[in-house]
């Protein structure tokens, strides 16, 4: 664990993510103590303000203060990426799993389900759901946990494939243990490496499609302010004042830059031979 | 040994031609299933409150939506089969008319961003591979990295922002005058440059790490021990084979840039199947929306399918493998 944590700081790119990550967290935990204002309290008579000791980052086109926004929106970014990630790598674990210990036949019934998954374009099959139910919030969740699901079922899979003969399971079998003891004692601690990796390697994914979404108006509703919204709203007041997209659209990358170079300072530290940089 | 390759190439391709057919029948059964699903009567959500009830009965007679679900369900499938989606009733007319009205302006960005993303990222990869460790290379990584990581309709509202706004360089919004191929051309550079700028960093990476690993082969050491010129072994021999795993990707490639095209039309204001779809759902209008979806499936899972054969001819091992 010690060693992961050295390896991940260790590296230049990998200590940027690690500081991003930390602050974003930080900020998504914090939000409702640290903001100066109430992200939703509007000043019309300040629209449009620029940075100032008052309002760091300016206010947007209802006089609300952006900083206390982009924090909140650290706060949405953050448990849709968490609730999604979490949904798709249990419900993906416990299908890879059965998929590896079923008869062939059954097995390939779940296979070819995650490959006709993995074969939508994911924002398409976003587009969908949320025009047949409405856009929420719980609905970009719930559509990015099935569109990530394959991933986390194919790594689950292989991994118990790789230890499902091990003798010591076999002993486990023999002694009359059962699935649940199996499963949670033996199976998971052995595989959860991977899975691990792949959840982190997937926030900036979750992040991206939810910012996405809520950008053109199909992902978390207004006036709960996420980063796409945000996005939005400064877009749309372009002309205006830049300062309200120019902001939004760092805070989201810098978010992303983050999580990314965490994920794979993390993979690269678990797995040094898929190290994709050296 | 020639028979046994063939059958197994034979195996190969069949099973990828099920596997295709089946996630296009999944997705009509999907796409039907939204329609059976969706809450509250369709009428009245396409319509809006103003509809009068005699207008309501003769749209939901219109659409066929008072017949029971499997007479529903036959017509659907044995309609779309030989590609006809229907009509769209707000306007009259056809919906695969519709769509192939803007299909052209999102193939040729989807396409356009492979191209430029195939162009750039494969020489700087090459760069970055023949000159490890270098400050060159450090920064190339770390460039990969970073535009991989922003999302692309991020990059277009900055690029935007930067060339149109503040420099006033190019025009953006819009495709274009009609016939003026000059103007659509000039309007399609931030779009493109918007959509593919994460896959040259995406595809650099991956021909660098290809080709490091390629380069370790006997077969080029040998080459370089024949006193082969460096170029030569560099682009004829390690080129060649560092590619194939690039080749592999852009199949998963066409599917995200189909979808990230869909919000880089919107920041862009581009007519295409994203305008196309969004504005479908925000008037709730089914059958357009069922045969846009339907032909961005099958758009990325022919694209796929393709990759997949032409993987499998370069490289044996795919079919063999499984």
């Amino acid at each position: 664990m010690r060693s992961i944590f050295r390896h991940v700081a260790g590296s230049g790119t990998g200590l940027l993510g690690l500081v991003l990550v930390v602050a974003i967290v930080f900020a998504a935990v914090t939000a409702p103590w640290i903001s100066p204002y109430d992200p939703d309290r509007l000043d019309v008579l300040h629209r449009f303000a620029g940075m100032s000791g008052a309002h760091w980052l300016g206010t947007d086109h209802l006089g609300r203060d952006l900083l206390s926004r982009l924090l909140h929106g650290a706060s949405v970014a953050m448990a849709v990426s968490l609730l999604a990630i979490a949904v798709a790598l249990s419900v993906g674990t416990v299908l890879g799993a059965l998929a590896a210990y079923l008869p062939s036949g059954q097995e390939r019934v779940i296979l070819v389900l995650f490959d006709i998954i993995s074969s939508f374009p994911s924002l398409v099959l976003a587009l969908v759901v949320v025009a047949v139910f409405g856009p929420s919030t719980v609905n970009v969740i719930l559509i990015v946990a099935v569109t990530l699901m394959p991933q986390f079922g194919r790594v689950a899979r292989a991994q118990v494939l790789s230890v499902k003969s091990a003798p010591f399971l076999e002993a486990e079998i023999l002694l009359g243990a059962g699935w649940a003891r199996i499963f949670l004692r033996h199976l998971l601690p052995n595989i959860a490496g991977p899975l691990i990796v792949l959840a982190s390697v997937e926030v900036p994914v979750v992040i991206t499609v939810e910012a996405g979404l809520s950008f053109i108006g199909l992902g978390v509703r207004p006036p709960l302010a996420s980063w796409g919204t945000l996005i939005y709203d400064g877009y749309s007041y372009l002309s205006d004042s830049p300062l309200p997209v120019v902001a939004s659209c760092i805070t989201l990358s810098l978010a992303t830059l983050g999580f990314t170079l965490f994920g794979e300072a993390l993979r690269d530290a678990v797995d040094p031979k898929r190290s994709s940089v050296r | 040994m020639t028979s046994v390759l063939r059958g197994d190439t034979a195996r190969y391709i069949a099973s990828r031609v099920a596997t295709t057919l089946l996630v296009i029948v999944g997705a009509m059964l999907l796409l039907f299933a939204l329609t059976v699903l969706v809450p509250g009567d369709p009428a009245s959500a396409l319509l809006g409150p103003q509809a009068t009830p005699e207008y309501a009965r003769r749209f939901i007679a219109e659409m066929g939506l008072d017949q029971p679900i499997h007479v529903r369900f036959f017509r659907f499938f044995a309609h779309l089969s030989v590609g006809d989606f229907g009509t769209d009733v707000l306007t009259g007319r056809k919906v695969s008319g519709i769509i192939l009205d803007v299909l052209p302006y999102t193939v040729i960005l989807t396409f356009g961003s492979i191209g430029l993303a195939v162009v750039l990222g494969i020489p700087l990869g090459c760069l970055a591979a023949t000159r490890p460790g270098t400050v060159l290379d450090t920064v190339l990584a770390v460039g990969s990295v970073a535009v991989i990581a922003v999302p692309g309709f991020v990059v277009a509202i900055l690029l935007l922002l930067v060339f149109s706004i503040w420099l006033d360089w190019l025009p953006v919004l819009g495709a274009g005058r009609a016939g003026d191929l000059g103007d659509q051309a000039v309007r399609l550079i931030l779009p493109i440059v918007a959509l593919s700028i994460g896959w040259v960093g995406f595809i650099a990476r991956l021909v660098r790490s290809s080709m490091l690993d390629v380069m370790g082969e006997a077969y080029i050491r040998t080459a370089r021990a024949y006193g082969l010129p460096s170029g030569m072994v560099v682009f004829k021999y390690a080129l060649k084979n560092a590619c194939i795993p690039t080749l592999a990707v852009l199949g998963l490639g066409v599917g995200r840039l189909l979808g990230g095209a869909v919000l880089v039309e919107i920041v862009f204001a581009r007519p295409g199947l994203g305008r196309l779809v969004l504005d479908a759902i925000s008037t709730r209008n089914f059958p357009v929306l069922q045969g846009a979806v339907l032909v961005v499936v099958v758009l990325f899972v022919m694209t796929n399918l393709v990759v997949d054969l032409c993987y499998s001819a370069i490289d044996p091992r795919i079919r063999r493998g499984g």
